[in-house]
């Protein structure tokens, strides 16, 4: 019995209770113990194997296969967080595609690479399972060292440095720890509260003291913070988004994509979300497939993406778009929003131009298409917010809006390391952020013990 | 179409895939329904003297190994002969044979190692009308505690012994069946010809323990938390068994003495590997074991189209084909020198060749040129081994490539010479035969 499937405006409850529980299940299952080991032994186990030079933070992936094969899921594991404690959520949420997959050289030989983040999950699934801790705590150091966010690059820093005997404060503006992990990815890449079993997991090492709801340039500022630690690790992620620049924007219903998945991600029922009949993301990446695909999920009746430029400019990979039209998103190319028209303050439909590049320049052809839509999600990118540290009165070197560190994760100031989403010539992946937050912290280290 | 009709020592079949004496042919119902799927003969599970039969465990008798996906590579069992009563036995080898003429009926036997056990029991076979006899000394476990199987196919005096006897006590033939579980299996061979066997066959299974359990610290299979050697089969024995044949095959002593070949054939291209090493027909029990009598339909078309394709008319084009290239060591052409290839379009750049190469051999393979990731072959320092060859999961990517007389081996510095030049005449060889 479907109540409210085809009733105009943004309603919930538009499915029937199963429903929810089926669209928001894992969206690969884990893999059995005898699926794994015939995985296990597709891995060719190369020499200085492509994928590990695929993975930004170089697990050594043919290892840790061989581990599975042989029947050692923990040491398969301990081989997977040595590079990377985050390592669970890597698999989950991992562009394998695009990374360590797409490096594979099966992926060379019959264009079926051997399934690495399924096999990381096996592993990582293995000994979170059991709550088996693999590393412990040097003698303390004395030193303190403040983080700020507790997002992926956070989280792996304050690992590190807990590793290393140091005490880490880490301070967080939500009332959760996790980052995009907890508020932003898709949740049917990470069901069963993972994001926050993984924070508690990765926190277990002790010395890690996170306090929530203090947020930086509001209840921290970075002078206070250089002054009262050894170290600062900038890790806060990006909280501007961008907006669409048409006319009506402010019409309701018209919603900021990572806006929407966060209070997603955090409802304890999906039958009390509203979901419009008719949606319309604007975006070409990630958030823009997380909102459309949770959008159908949730029983929207047509869900489409709406992106300037053409298919292969997408950020999202290949295998995202190809998900999302398996659950039934329109993907539409060469067409950019130009007003929401609206009915009694609320969205009725999206006028877009439809585009073309001319001498590498991207225009409007002057044509337009009217897509009725009763919600629309703007997914056109984040931007790092530089008030929150310039107007706390201490400057710092930008880089293209966002904060720019050298090799190590140094920002321009001393004692005051950064990584993750808010630095620049990043890629925003989870799997970059560990990587920066690992090296910035090996690289703090470094420097108070030095 | 080939013709596959198999005619070993007098003894016709449709084809040359007969069942081994084992747990598939230890009674009519399996045995006929090995028939109706076309199996070309059985030896009937071995028999053994009147009285009490023998009694199995009550525990697991099969032990494996496996690939990843539990394919088996290697089964072991510790099963003995036949635990049912020898006239039960013996009526239905008669019936079976008079429903089905047309296939060979052999019947494997083991009995102490006496002139009178061996003559009390021969008249009793060849009352069913059988093919044939196969004596079992092959059998490494429990019969052979008890000074049967295996304790008298390692003593070629006992193998000619029996093998007289029984040449005397019957006008069946008699296929002399060998273990593999001896230093030269040429010594048991030669004994079996001399005693007059009609034909050998071999081989039986391999002395083994296949896994031990970590938990309890016990040999695999495991009976109540002891285990025993038992005899290894399937796949993974297949070429211990080609050579052992091939040695007989070619040795002075037995050349042409019929060899029926047995270990690990599992498909059409194991069979006709056999046949070409000497064996006149095959028999089979792992492959059976594992996938059911079915997989002999395959078998059948295999070898019949392979043999079309290659334009042999029958099985005699083939057997023993593969004979007069088995040789000794010591006349191989040292002047036959070899280079690996690697074909840069089929290759996926894993490495393993680099790193075999790199790591235990002999540093032939680079891992970089030019900045780039490109597996390629070092002249200088390829001695032709195949390790990469072997190592390298893209089938036919590497190749042995073999230098043309004339051209410049680059590791020795010399020019490849087009004679043929063996060990025997070497300078290094302080045994070499002298010249002047």
């Amino acid at each position: 019995m479907v109540q409210r499937q085809y009733e105009d405006g943004i309603v919930p409850g538009r499915l029937s209770p199963g429903d929810y529980a089926q669209n928001f299940a894992d969206l690969h299952p884990p893999l059995e113990e005898h699926e794994a080991r015939v995985e296990a032994d597709r891995c060719y186990f190369c020499y200085d194997a492509p994928c590990m030079h695929a993975c930004p933070t170089s697990i050594d992936i043919p290892l840790f296969i061989r581990e599975i094969a042989t029947g050692n899921p923990l040491g398969s594991a301990k081989t997977i967080f040595d590079q990377n404690i985050l390592g669970g959520m890597c698999a989950r949420v991992c562009p394998t595609e695009t990374l360590c997959e797409e490096a594979c050289v099966r992926e060379a030989a019959e264009g079926k690479p051997v399934q690495i983040g399924r096999l990381q999950r096996y592993a990582t699934d293995a000994a979170m399972g059991e709550g088996r801790q693999f590393y412990g705590r040097a003698a303390p150091t004395g030193k303190r060292v403040a983080v700020v966010g507790a997002g992926p690059a956070g989280l792996a820093s304050a690992h590190r440095l807990a590793m290393h005997g140091h005490d880490v404060t880490v301070y967080e503006a939500r009332p959760k720890s996790g980052g995009l992990n907890e508020y932003g990815i898709a949740a049917y890449k990470t069901p069963e509260n993972f994001a926050q079993a993984e924070v508690d997991y990765v926190t277990a090492i002790g010395g890690i003291a996170v306090e929530h709801g203090k947020a930086f340039g509001r209840d921290l500022s970075l002078s206070g913070l250089a002054g009262a630690f050894d170290a600062v690790f900038l890790a806060m992620g990006l909280g501007g988004v961008n907006a669409l620049r048409a006319e009506g924007e402010e019409a309701e219903g018209v919603e900021n994509a990572v806006d929407y998945i966060a209070n997603l991600r955090q409802a304890r029922d999906m039958a009390q979300l509203p979901i419009g009949r008719r949606v319309v993301v604007i975006g070409g990446g990630m958030t823009a497939i997380d909102a459309a695909v949770q959008a159908r999920l949730l029983g929207a009746e047509e869900v489409t993406i709406c992106y300037r430029r053409g298919r292969e400019h997408m950020n999202a990979s290949e295998w995202e778009q190809d998900l999302a039209a398996s659950k039934g998103v329109a993907i539409r190319h060469w067409l950019q929003p130009k007003r929401v028209l609206a009915e009694g303050g609320k969205v009725a439909a999206v006028e877009l131009e439809y585009t073309q590049l001319s001498g590498g320049r991207l225009t409007g052809t002057g044509e337009t298409l009217t897509l009725k839509a009763d919600q629309v999600f703007k997914a056109i990118g984040q931007t790092f917010e530089p008030a929150v540290l310039n107007g706390s009165g201490v400057g710092i070197a930008l880089e293209s809006g966002r904060i720019r560190v050298d090799g190590e994760g140094r920002t321009s100031m001393p004692k005051v390391w950064a990584g993750g989403d808010c630095i620049a010539g990043g890629d925003d992946l989870t799997v970059s952020a560990v990587a920066q937050g690992r090296d910035a912290a090996e690289s703090i280290h470094r420097a108070l013990m030095g | 179409m080939a013709d596959i009709r198999s005619n070993f020592v007098g003894i016709k079949s449709p084809n040359p895939f007969w069942l081994a004496s084992a747990p598939p042919t230890d009674k009519a119902y399996n045995v006929e329904r090995a028939f109706r799927e076309g199996w070309g003969g059985v030896v009937w599970k071995t028999l053994g003297e009147e009285g009490p039969p023998v009694v199995n465990v009550n525990g697991p008798r099969y032990g494996a190994i496996w690939g990843a996906d539990r394919r088996l590579l290697g089964l072991n069992n510790i099963e003995l002969i036949t635990d049912r009563d020898l006239y039960l036995n013996l009526r239905e080898i008669k019936q079976v044979k008079k429903n089905w003429p047309d296939r060979a009926l052999v019947v494997s036997l083991m009995v102490p190692c006496e002139e009178d056990a061996w003559k009390a029991i021969l008249p009793l076979v060849e009352e069913t009308e059988a093919d044939g006899i196969e004596l079992n000394f092959g059998c490494p476990h429990g019969m052979s505690e008890r000074g049967m199987g295996s304790a008298v196919g390692q003593v070629p005096e006992y193998v000619e012994m029996v093998v007289r006897w029984c040449k005397q006590y019957t006008r069946m033939p008699v296929i002399t069946k060998l273990t593999p579980n001896i230093t030269d299996v040429r010594k048991p061979a030669r004994a079996a010809h001399a005693g007059g066997t009609d034909a050998v066959s071999l081989i039986n299974t391999i002395n083994s323990i296949t896994a031990v359990d970590l938990d309890n610290f016990a040999p695999e299979p495991t009976i109540d938390g002891k285990g025993s050697h038992g005899g290894y089969c399937g796949p993974a024995v297949k070429p211990i068994a080609l050579n052992m044949v091939a040695e007989i095959a070619r040795d002075a002593e037995t050349r042409g003495l019929p060899i029926s070949g047995i270990g690990g054939v599992t498909t059409w291209r194991d069979a006709a590997e056999f046949l070409a090493l000497g064996a006149g027909n095959v028999q089979v029990c792992t492959a059976a074991m594992t996938y059911g009598f079915k997989i002999v339909r395959e078998m059948i078309e295999g070898l019949n189209n392979w043999m079309d394709a290659k334009g042999h008319a029958s099985l005699d084009d083939v057997i023993g084909r593969a004979v007069p290239n088995v040789t000794d060591w010591q006349y191989l052409n040292l002047n036959y020198v070899t280079k690996a290839k690697i074909d840069q379009d089929l290759c996926i750049k894993c490495g393993r060749c680099h790193i075999a190469c790199e790591d235990t051999s002999h540093q032939a393979i680079t891992a970089m040129v030019d900045g780039a990731r490109r597996f390629e072959v070092i002249e200088e320092e390829c001695v032709g081994c195949n390790l990469c060859v072997n190592v390298c999961p893209v089938e036919g990517c590497i190749d042995m490539v073999p230098l043309a007389a004339g051209e410049m081996d680059r590791r020795t510095g010399r020019v490849v010479e087009a004679d043929y030049a063996n060990w025997t005449t070497h300078p290094n060889n302080p045994m070499k035969a002298a010249a002047e």
